[in-house]
């Protein structure tokens, strides 16, 4: 309705702008539209501080919905803590508790055991917008753009007012800080409230804590359910949970190592934009091309620099900052038409086949599991590798119901627009009928399982900013589908399995069923005695079990 | 009957226990009940059954099927023996007795006792079933020569007798007499039209039986009708609506017989009988009032040409067919009320009686 009135204004608005011009008479009617100078706009235009544009956007974000922002909020945190235990080579323990304020006002505390953050860069961190350790560099992380704290602490201080409090202590020996960190949201600079050295016992790690405007829902889209998906993911973190009705849910850490550590690498040249290359030549400080080439960039030799030069026709000491646009544009056509050596691969941190399974084994109930974790490929430059694993027929998983489906990137689980994702839609088009199971046209399977899929990668290419779905690149969806089919394959295999066995019971209930009443029958007519009937009846048997069919 | 019977079933039943005993799956042989099967020979005058056999042996899929046949067979040996009937709906219950070989369904039941009734190529009512249909009705010039179940004592029933009621005809038709100077015998496919031509006393004026077959016709009154016809040596005529259905299915059964009861047609069938109408030229000729045939109507006909070998030898029959299906239209027997409600019995009847050498084999 709201939209057929719109579309009314609209065209009754431009017919009264073209009357004007017909009619000399509609013209002085006209005087009401004022013209604006170019100066007159000029005194209108200035600066959008990232934090302006944060909270006239902040679905972006993730924070569209009072339930949304909750879980956003400890998903950030949560998310922060682990990258900062596995960077330090510390095996995570992580404490988070939600409390209730008020039915729409919840405080959100996480704990962990990470290496602390030095006292002069907290305020950054918690109070300014795009600002991290994360952008600038290509490595597997589970942030990626250094948004997410920030945004919730700034999230908090717009509806509640309340500034973020954080608690960090770097090592043993040095003491622990409490600041009270509050958002400039116009300048997008952090304004220190309060700073105290504090008393705590740990031996290092980091406590935050904000209040923020939110609701609180249980389901597998809410904040247990992030936990939950998180401990699947996380075989080797410890987590506690206590939720706002002070109840207390411990997830066990299942692996005692760290996982590999991912390495960080430079972009691959396939992968650069023409507008990220103009910016890279004028920030490096490569001296040549060359240099620049070899230095800037993954997989790239001093000879392929070379041949990559001489194919933009730039001499290999052409100065890189001097690069106006015609000469970034070759350079861009020139790397994307030299062959160059796939991006290193090794540098991606999967969770493993074998993690896989335990993780899930530890969170599901189900007859039968299995897993699969591909070999690295690349997209656009960036090195991925998909891993997929799922349970099937336990108890409580209705089997008349479509698939759950849990997706995953960097070890994150990825709760919102589903359908949107590259992972749905691969698991949409995989034929799950070939493996034993029912599947509607463009739908999801049918069946008692919980399908898992996990993408890992340097850069995860997300649909927005509030990581919710993977991106569709063909080279994505393809290696998806691999793994779906793998875990598919061995799923068939025990599917089929059953249904042989069922088969056999049935054949042997059938014989065991049906025999006897040949029997009568035959000594109702035959008149024959009860011995040489039990005996028809044994042959009969024996016959019929010896064949198969 | 029975003492033909009995050794029947015991020589089958002793042969599926020799194989058992030898180690071999059992296997019995069917008949195959189908249009497929027959073959129509004009001077027998009915659908004769083909050799084709279809073997059924005892597996893990076939065990229920194949006790329940082996039951079925025992228990119409016990009805022979005991000089007793059963009707379809009672021997399906008679079933419930068998555990898990029980019939769920009387279509299952049904469908095996035409199974044991084709492998031993006798008609049900020898075996001790009854169907639970009723025969049909008569009405006009005829005494049936009946037995008093009790005393044994002979019975004659005049037809004529039964005021704006009728004679109905029995299950069993073999012991009956008949008594008549009619001229030929009408068969009617609506009980409406029966009702119509027995109060305005039409068999009085024309000097005929009426009899009123309800749609399909019965294997009873199929039967009754062959006998009198046989025995009395009278002409018989039908009047069915001018459709598919009355044309194909139950004028077609009524002279020929049927696929499904291959086995039986030689007892089952009319082949002295003439098609009266309503013709399709009928439709033309006396500017019937007509609705469109329906799709079911369009396949069945097309089918009948194609597949009957009924129509694929009746030249004129394969004819009226693809000219009814060319015009599109059915026309009802009820349709002759338009022209007025009696003009059936003043103008149609006449008129077609007068020149039965016009009416189609």
């Amino acid at each position: 309705m709201s939209g057929a009135a719109a579309k009314k204004v609209t065209a009754g608005g431009r017919r009264a702008a073209a009357k004007p011009a017909a009619t000399g008479k509609a013209r002085k009617a006209t005087p009401k539209v004022v013209r604006l100078t170019a100066a007159d706009m000029a005194e209108k235009q200035r600066e959008i501080s990232v934090s302006e544009f944060f909270t006239k956007n902040r679905h972006l974000l993730g924070f569209d919905s009072p339930a949304k922002a909750l879980l956003t909020t400890v998903k950030e945190a949560v998310d922060n803590a682990l990258d900062a235990c596995e960077e330090a080579g510390i095996l995570p323990d992580l404490l988070l508790e939600i409390q209730e304020v008020s039915e729409t006002r919840y405080r959100v505390a996480v704990q962990d055991n990470g290496p602390g953050i030095v006292k002069a860069q907290v305020p950054k961190i918690f109070g300014q917008l795009l600002y991290g350790s994360k952008f600038h560099r290509l490595r597997q992380s589970r942030g990626q753009q250094g948004i997410g704290i920030s945004a919730a602490a700034m999230y908090g201080q717009l509806t509640t007012g309340r500034p973020i409090t954080v608690v960090s202590k770097p090592g043993p020996k040095k003491p622990a800080h409490r600041f009270d960190i509050q958002i400039d949201t116009r300048r997008n600079t952090p304004v220190v409230v309060a700073d105290h050295e504090v008393e705590w016992i740990p031996e290092h790690g980091t406590r935050l804590e904000l209040e923020i405007e939110a609701t609180y829902k249980k389901g597998r889209h809410s904040v247990d359910g992030y936990i939950e998906q998180t401990a699947i993911a996380n075989p080797h973190a410890s987590l506690t949970y206590v939720d706002p009705k002070g109840e207390r849910s411990e997830y066990p850490r299942v692996a005692h190592e760290l996982p590999k550590p991912p390495q960080e690498i430079k972009p691959h040249p396939h992968g650069v934009e023409l507008g990220i290359l103009l910016k890279m030549l004028h920030d490096t400080k490569a001296k040549n091309l060359r240099g620049f080439l070899t230095g800037e960039f993954s997989r790239v030799s001093p000879a392929a620099a070379d041949e990559i030069a001489k194919t933009a026709m730039l001499p290999p000491t052409y100065a890189p900052h001097k690069a106006a646009r015609d000469q970034a544009e070759s350079l861009y056509k020139a790397i994307q038409a030299t062959k160059l050596m796939a991006p290193p691969s090794n540098v991606l941190s999967p969770i493993g086949e074998e993690l896989l399974l335990e993780g899930l084994r530890k969170q599901v109930d189900a007859k039968f599991f299995a897993a699969t974790s591909r070999s690295p490929a690349v997209y656009r430059g960036n090195p991925f590798c998909v891993e997929a694993a799922l349970a099937y027929g336990g108890e409580g998983m209705p089997g008349d119901e479509l698939i759950t489906m849990l997706r995953f990137a960097n070890r994150v689980p990825l709760l919102y627009q589903q359908s949107a994702c590259a992972v749905t839609k691969s698991v949409v088009q995989t034929n799950w009928k070939a493996y034993g199971l029912q599947q509607s046209r463009g739908a999801l399977p049918t069946g008692p399982i919980v399908l898992m899929v996990h993408i890992a990668s340097v850069w995860v290419p997300f649909t927005s900013e509030s990581k919710e779905s993977v991106a569709s690149y063909p080279e994505i969806m393809k290696e998806i589908k691999l793994a779906l089919q793998d875990v598919g394959r061995k799923l068939g295999i025990f599917i089929r399995r059953g249904i042989r066995e069922a088969d056999e019971e049935k054949k042997r209930s059938y014989i065991e069923k049906y025999i006897p009443h040949i029997g009568i029958a035959l000594q109702e007519i035959l008149k024959i005695s009860d011995k040489e009937r039990d005996k028809v009846c044994a042959t009969l048997k024996t016959t019929l079990e010896r064949s198969r069919t | 009957m029975s003492d033909k019977l009995v050794p029947k079933i015991k020589k089958e039943a002793k042969a599926v226990e020799d194989q058992i005993l030898k180690k071999k799956k059992p296997t019995m042989k069917f008949p195959v009940r189908s249009l497929a099967n027959v073959r129509y020979v004009e001077k027998a005058g009915y659908f004769e059954i083909r050799g084709m056999k279809k073997e059924r042996t005892l597996t893990v899929n076939t065990v229920k099927t194949f006790a329940q046949t082996l039951r079925m067979m025992s228990l119409s040996k016990t009805l022979v023996e005991t000089d007793d009937i059963a009707t379809k709906r009672e021997a399906y219950y008679v079933s419930k007795n068998w555990g898990d070989a029980r019939f769920l369904e009387q279509t299952e039941s049904d469908t095996v006792m035409d199974d044991v009734e084709a492998l031993f190529e006798v008609n049900r009512e020898q075996m001790g079933f009854a169907p639970e249909e009723k025969g049909g009705d008569v009405s006009g010039a005829l005494v049936v020569v009946d037995k008093d179940p009790d005393t044994g004592k002979k019975i004659r029933i005049d037809c004529t007798q039964f005021g704006s009621g009728a004679y109905s005809i029995p299950i069993s038709v073999e012991h009956l007499q008949f008594e008549t100077k009619a001229k030929f015998i009408l068969v009617i496919e609506t009980a409406g039209m029966f009702q119509r031509l027995v109060k305005h006393g039409y068999w009085k004026k024309a000097n005929c039986i009426l009899v009123s077959m309800g749609g399909v016709p019965t294997r009873a009154c199929r039967r009754f009708i062959r006998r009198l016809a046989d025995d009395m040596k009278i002409p018989v005529y039908v009047f069915v609506d001018g459709d598919p259905y009355g044309i194909s299915n139950i004028y077609r059964t009524f002279k020929v017989g049927s696929g499904n009861a291959a086995h039986i047609n030689e007892f089952f069938c009319v082949p002295q009988a003439r098609f009266l109408g309503i013709t399709p030229q009928d439709i033309l000729d006396y500017k019937l009032p007509t609705h469109p045939l329906k799709e079911v109507d369009v396949k069945r006909a097309k089918d009948a040409i194609k597949n009957d070998p009924f129509f694929k030898h009746h030249k004129s029959w394969a004819k009226a067919m693809e000219h009814l299906v060319s015009m599109g239209v059915r026309a009802e027997q009820q349709a002759l009320a338009a022209h007025g409600l009696n003009y059936v019995i003043d103008e149609y009847l006449p008129q077609k009686i007068a020149h039965p050498e016009r009416f189609l084999p």
